[in-house]
């Protein structure tokens, strides 16, 4: 970990004016950005600790969703009874996520902000475009059954590990941000983004820019949901391959509305609307859920050693599809996959 | 910045820093009120172990990938190797020496001692710490739960099953009135 | 007055060393703060193979704090004689010495240790250290090395390793044979990775010695081994591991941070502390990756008529590391043709070393795969496939076990589990959309015994000590010696303090191999003897002849702190009113175990082995293969039990390891760069609490007088051996697919 000044600024307006530098890191709750700064992945000058700032309240919004603040914990969020009750998804997922300890320090903000598990990316004595540009990537080539099949590039095929941000994505989230220019709100969709030619940007903050919320809209899919998760072994591991499903259905039994969000395939939380459409309007069943899986998975490139991500993300599609129709999520406690 | 360092722009390294004053910390540890002077790359981890010799939390690798070095802090479990002690000003933390003492234990490390809970002992603290953190949190209730909101505590040695009941009596006994 | 309280061999007793443990106040290596203390970070070589061409220290040695940099530049004098780094484990070849030279050996190798007031500094200051190399070609990749295996000769073989021996003409008879199976198996490269990694503290005490507080599993051979390298002499060595977090062989050999922190202090001439990062961790010994092709041959009826192995682990470039890996089926199973071919190969890496059950939890494990699998060819029950070819004498060396319950291991095992509900058709048994499956295995380790001493200290207070230099990683030795003792004399736990892990104690092995136990508790039993031969001299003496009539101890009976008659337990004298009354302070007594004339003769003639019958019931899903271990039942045969609840954690452990044989662990190479790449404990998986549901022990009765002088055959490898066999034969029984290569993970299901 190399050296750093360290500021705990008092107020938003504070904070970006102290994180504004081309060396500067927030430090909210520290499971990544310390994990990193100790792999010398991260090496900041200046490190702000935001964790003073007044972003830690769940409210509710006049549209009818929530306001998730940025500093509020990953545990407090998943266990806020508002969550629970309304957005039991975005809870799910979380509590599918690293472990109690984890989600008791890591906050919100950070969780969308979290770099990703490359094995690459973390080992400074290999190389990796996203850590160091022009480097090459060790990944392509090289050990890769956690990588990507969707999205990637030439230069990077490193995976997004968040769960909490596959339901997010699937609930069709905003991100608030403030920055040097003002203040903003991104469409979660649009905030990660894909590796292309500039691997080591793995979102579309602006320099300086602070997350200091995540705004959840007012339909909540409370009824039809589920956050399925595979990984190596059943706690405690990040995804191979995730699945959010949210649907809405009419009350004839027909889906109004599907989102489908896969975690661990891609960049980022990997959406596709063309699968999500295939399945408005359709009865819930095994066809339409099968095509809507071959759908989002379009295009899917395996390295060698994660190509089986392709047809496991299918399989889990379709199981997570047939777990949200039938109003039966997936416990994250249970570990016999519903 | 301080202009006092120079700053190697291709490596993004500090390449000859001078000291970095250090920052006061004012933490309850185990009851006890501490005024430390801690530099701000310190974590609490090291500091309990180096700078307080309170070698009870243990280092398993530092990461957030074993649990082995869970405290309490104002009653929630985290992992002390990733947090920064400088941005826990005025917080409390809880170690393992603070839950009980030889001669004095704490239910759950007697519930450990009777259920053969460890082997080498070296993730035991960490376990116990997290346990009390699963009680204070409330949301286990079954075997299958205390499995899965204990899983962030890695144990090589394999003592997982003594552990659940370990933890599982502590959890019952205390439903009751 | 009865004795009704006697607590001794065969009393499940808590931990002696537990409350130490739960309170945090049990020290481990990098645990002692002694004063001065320096801190030092190593840096790990980026390349493979190669040589420094240069080292760039300046901008380390700049960060305020920063007290020195060791190198190879610099470093303190090192033995030149390969000889003299030799360890307990004895692997030939050239031992590796850190800091030797400029030649890198494997990625991650130490080259230098920054040494700083603080670990901060040290840690800042080590990732300033520039390194230029000269890198030449290298090789990781298991599968590429095997172009270059071979046998070590005679003399370049461990001794520890045994040839298989041939019987009848296996080939004609697989050529001849009925059925026929011809398979490759594997096991990945696994790690030890025990909770504590490895950390020495040497405390530097001005006078020329040092003592070391050390991650290792012997403190002797530790002490002898840093002596000899560092030219110190022994007798300005001293070693400490009283509490060792974890081991499972990893702590078998002094690794490199012993030797780093040693050469620093020496450098200094100050204390230093070096503890490995998690991703060191991954820079020394690791389980061997293992290729094993197995035929066999068997008739219709089941009955074997042939086995034929050929297997090959990996090795580094400058030693041999070699385990026995083909010899358990022959050993294990009656047929009355095998032979077994071995071969090690070797790559650019830190060399493979002793993990858990060296060889049987690779080679038994894989054998029992392939067993399962040629029982459903033959169409028989895979238990009773077992039951038909068992074998009552080691049927490789021909030899009768001094004991072997095996057959009441499965006997038992199978009712505990239910095995006769089993309905034997792959995917026959489902509920939901889970297919279930149960699977069987056998273990089979040695019951080894090796030469150890104790010490037994009896005070007038009443208060006893028993002090040997063995360890307890874990294993229990603090309890065992307590029971030993407390069986022994008659005292009460609480009176009884166990001492070990300090080379200053009485001598003792490193501990591994399942030894510990049965040698360090025989040691203590004979000290024990000896003190109530001088309590009985004692009583003979006084006035009022309490114990008259006793001509040895063992007319005698010790409980509740007395002695008394045998014939008659009304005549009894409290301990303490025999020392008192013969005026003695203390009696102190060293005693060595070994195995004596009858011990030799009986090991040249009799196979001494542990076995266990391990049944499995695991759940997986249909179509996403998520695998649930739910239920292990481990029956095992291993002589008599000294303490019933600890010897139960330890096979519990074993199978949580062979659970993660079986599921999760594995360590990836880059072959391009030469380079372990999962080197975390998040990417290199271990079982975690919510992958381990059910697990029930059992130790099936196995009176044996004749293995070790307790009847004791040791326990801390038979849970591993077989278990990972269990789950994967579990898992064919429920998916119908067989998996060859461990671990069985999900994209092996999806593609087999």
């Amino acid at each position: 970990m190399i050296r750093f000044d360290y500021a705990r600024p008092a107020d938003v307006s504070e904070a970006v004016r102290a994180g504004s530098g081309e060396h500067a890191a927030f430090l909210a709750g520290g499971t990544n950005l310390v994990d990193v700064m100790k792999e010398n992945v991260a090496r900041p000058l200046q490190v702000v600790d935001i964790n003073r700032l007044p972003l830690t309240d769940i409210e509710a919004r006049e549209d009818g969703g929530l306001r998730l603040g940025a500093l509020v914990t990953n545990a407090a969020t998943a266990y806020d009874p508002r969550v629970q009750q309304r957005y039991p998804l975005l809870a799910s997922a979380i509590l599918a996520g690293a472990s109690p300890q984890l989600r008791n320090a890591a906050t919100n903000g950070g969780n969308l902000n979290q770099r990703t598990r490359c094995y690459y990316f973390y080992d400074v004595d290999t190389p990796c475009n996203k850590r160091n540009p022009g480097e090459g990537c060790g990944a392509i080539g090289g050990v890769n059954r956690i990588h990507a099949i969707l999205g990637a590039s030439d230069q990077c095929i490193a995976t997004h590990p968040s769960d909490m941000c596959v339901a997010l994505a699937a609930l069709e989230a905003h991100v608030q941000v403030t920055g040097p220019d003002g203040d903003r709100a991104i469409a979660f969709s649009d905030y990660h983004r894909l590796p292309g030619d500039e691997p080591w940007r793995d979102n579309t903050l602006r320099s300086g820019e602070l997350v200091t919320a995540i705004d959840l809209p007012a339909e909540n899919f409370s009824t039809h949901y589920t956050y399925l998760k595979l990984r190596d072994r059943l706690s405690y591991a990040f995804a191979l391959v995730s699945v959010a499903v949210a649907l809405r259905l009419s009350e004839d039994g027909r889906i109004e509305v599907a989102r489908i969000a896969l975690g661990g395939v891609a960049h980022k939380p990997w959406r596709v609307p063309a699968a999500e459409s295939l399945l408005q309007g359709e009865q819930p069943g095994e066809r339409v859920f099968q095509a809507a899986a071959h759908a989002i998975t379009e295009g899917a490139v395996g390295q060698g050693q994660n190509s089986f991500k392709i047809e496991l993300a299918r399989r889990a599609v379709v199981r997570a599809l047939g777990q949200a129709a039938a109003g039966t999520p997936q416990s994250q406690t249970d570990k016999r996959i519903a | 910045m301080n202009p006092a360092v120079t700053l190697d722009r291709t490596s993004g390294r500090r390449v000859a820093a001078e000291p970095i004053a250090s920052l006061t910390l004012r933490l309850t540890v185990n009851g006890e009120e501490r005024v430390l002077q801690v530099e701000p790359w310190t974590t609490l981890l090291d500091l309990l172990r180096d700078k307080l010799d309170l070698t009870g939390t243990k280092k398993g690798c530092d990461h957030g990938q074993c649990g082995a070095c869970t405290v309490l802090i104002d009653g929630r479990r985290i992992n002390a190797c990733l947090k920064l002690a400088v941005t826990l000003e005025g917080q409390e933390v809880t170690t393992i020496e603070g839950l009980g003492q030889p001669g004095n234990l704490h239910p759950l490390q007697a519930a450990f001692i009777e259920h053969d809970a460890f082997q080498c002992g070296y993730c035991t603290p960490g376990q116990i710490c997290s346990a009390q953190g699963l009680i204070n949190e409330g949301h286990a209730r079954n075997r299958a739960d205390v499995r899965e909101q204990m899983s962030g505590n890695i144990c090589r040695c394999g003592a997982y099953t003594n552990i659940a009941d370990a933890v599982l009596e502590v959890l019952e006994q205390g439903k009751q009135p | 007055m009865t004795a009704t309280t006697k607590i001794g061999i065969g009393t499940s007793l808590s931990r002696v060393d537990g409350a130490e443990k739960v309170t945090g106040k049990a020290k481990y290596a990098a645990e002692y703060n002694v004063p001065g203390l320096l801190y030092g970070v190593t840096v790990s070589a980026r390349i493979a193979k190669g040589r420094i061409t240069q080292l760039e220290e300046n901008a380390a040695r700049a960060v305020p704090g920063v007290v020195d940099i060791v190198s190879h530049l610099n470093r303190p004098k090192q033995a030149w004689l390969d000889h003299s780094w030799k360890d307990e484990l004895g692997i030939p070849g050239e031992p590796f010495k850190a800091f030797h030279d400029d030649r890198i050996l494997f990625a991650g190798q130490p080259i230098a240790v920054v040494i700083a007031e603080t670990f901060e500094a040290a840690r800042f200051a080590a990732s300033l250290v520039e390194v230029a190399y000269e890198e030449e070609p290298h090789n990781i990749d298991f599968t590429a090395s095997l172009a270059e295996k071979f046998t070590p000769s005679y003399f370049k073989r461990r001794n520890t390793y045994h040839p298989p021996k041939k019987r009848g003409d296996p080939d004609t008879a697989f050529a001849n044979a009925t059925l026929k199976l011809e398979a490759e198996y594997h096991l990945a490269t696994e790690h030890h990775n025990p909770m504590e990694m490895h950390a020495s503290t040497v405390e530097w005490h001005g006078d020329g010695s040092i003592t070391v507080y050390d991650k290792i599993q012997g403190s002797q051979g530790d002490q002898a081994y840093l002596a000899s390298a560092f030219g110190l002499g022994k007798k300005n060595v001293r070693v400490v591991n009283a509490y060792v977090g974890g081991g499972f062989g990893s702590g078998l050999r002094p690794q490199w941070q012993v030797q780093v922190a040693v050469m620093a202090a020496i450098h200094l001439e100050r204390s230093v502390r070096v503890v490995m990062t998690r991703a060191q961790m991954f820079t020394h010994v690791h389980r061997p990756e293992c290729t094993y092709s197995i035929r066999l041959g068997a008739e219709h009826t089941g009955k074997l008529s042939a086995m034929i192995n050929d297997a090959t682990t990996s090795t580094s470039r400058f030693e041999n590391n070699m385990e026995d890996i083909v010899v358990w089926g022959m050993m294990n199973y009656d047929c009355p043709n095998a032979s077994g071919e071995y071969t090690i190969a070797p790559r650019d890496t830190y060399t493979s070393a002793d993990m858990r059950a060296p060889g049987a939890a690779t080679g038994m494990t894989l054998f029992e795969i392939a067993i399962d699998e040629m029982a459903y060819k033959a169409k028989v029950d895979p238990l009773e496939f077992r039951l038909i070819n068992y074998s009552e004498v080691d049927a490789m060396n021909e030899t009768p076990f001094t004991s072997k319950a095996l057959r009441e291991a499965y006997r038992e095992g199978a009712d505990r589990f239910g095995w006769e509900k089993r309905s034997p058709q792959p995917r026959s048994m489902r509920e939901g959309r889970e297919l279930i499956g149960w699977g069987v295995a056998t273990g089979m380790w040695d019951a080894q015994f090796s030469k150890t001493a104790a010490r037994a200290v009896l005070t007038a207070d009443g208060r006893l000590e028993v002090a040997s230099a063995t360890s307890d990683i874990g294993t229990g030795t603090y309890t065992v010696m307590t029971l030993v003792a407390a069986d022994t004399l008659g005292l009460a736990p609480e009176q009884i303090t166990a001492r070990l892990g300090d080379s200053d104690l009485p001598t003792a092995p490193v501990e591994g191999g399942s030894w510990a136990a049965a040698s360090t508790g025989a040691a203590v039993q004979l000290a024990c003897q000896s003190i109530a031969k001088r309590l009985l001299k004692a009583a003979e003496k006084m006035e009022d002849k309490p114990l008259h009539g006793a001509k040895s101890i063992d007319d005698l009976v010790f409980a509740d702190g007395a002695m008394a008659l045998k014939s008659d337990p009304s005549r009894r004298v409290a301990i303490t009113e025999v020392m008192t009354a013969a005026g003695l302070d203390r009696i102190e007594v060293e005693e060595t175990a070994s195995p004596g004339i009858g011990g030799m003769i009986s090991m040249a003639q009799k196979s001494r082995n542990t076995h266990s019958a391990i049944f499995c019931e695991v759940r997986v899903d249909e179509e996403l293969n998520q695998v649930r271990v739910t239920r292990v039942v481990s029956a095992v045969a291993a002589g008599r039990i000294i303490n019933p609840k600890t010897a139960r954690s330890q096979i519990l452990g074993g199978v949580v390891m062979g659970i993660g044989m079986a599921l999760h662990e594995e360590t990836f190479a880059d072959k391009a760069l030469g380079r372990w790449m999962n080197h975390n404990y998040a990417e290199y998986h271990v079982p975690a609490h919510a992958d381990i549901e059910d697990i029930d022990v059992i130790f099936v009765d196995e009176p044996d007088p004749e293995v070790t002088p307790l009847g004791v055959k040791g326990l801390g490898e038979i849970g591993i051996v077989g278990t990972a066999a269990a789950v994967a034969n579990a898992i064919y029984h429920a998916t119908g697919k067989r998996v060859r290569q461990l671990p069985v993970t999900i994209d092996k299901l999806l593609h087999p």
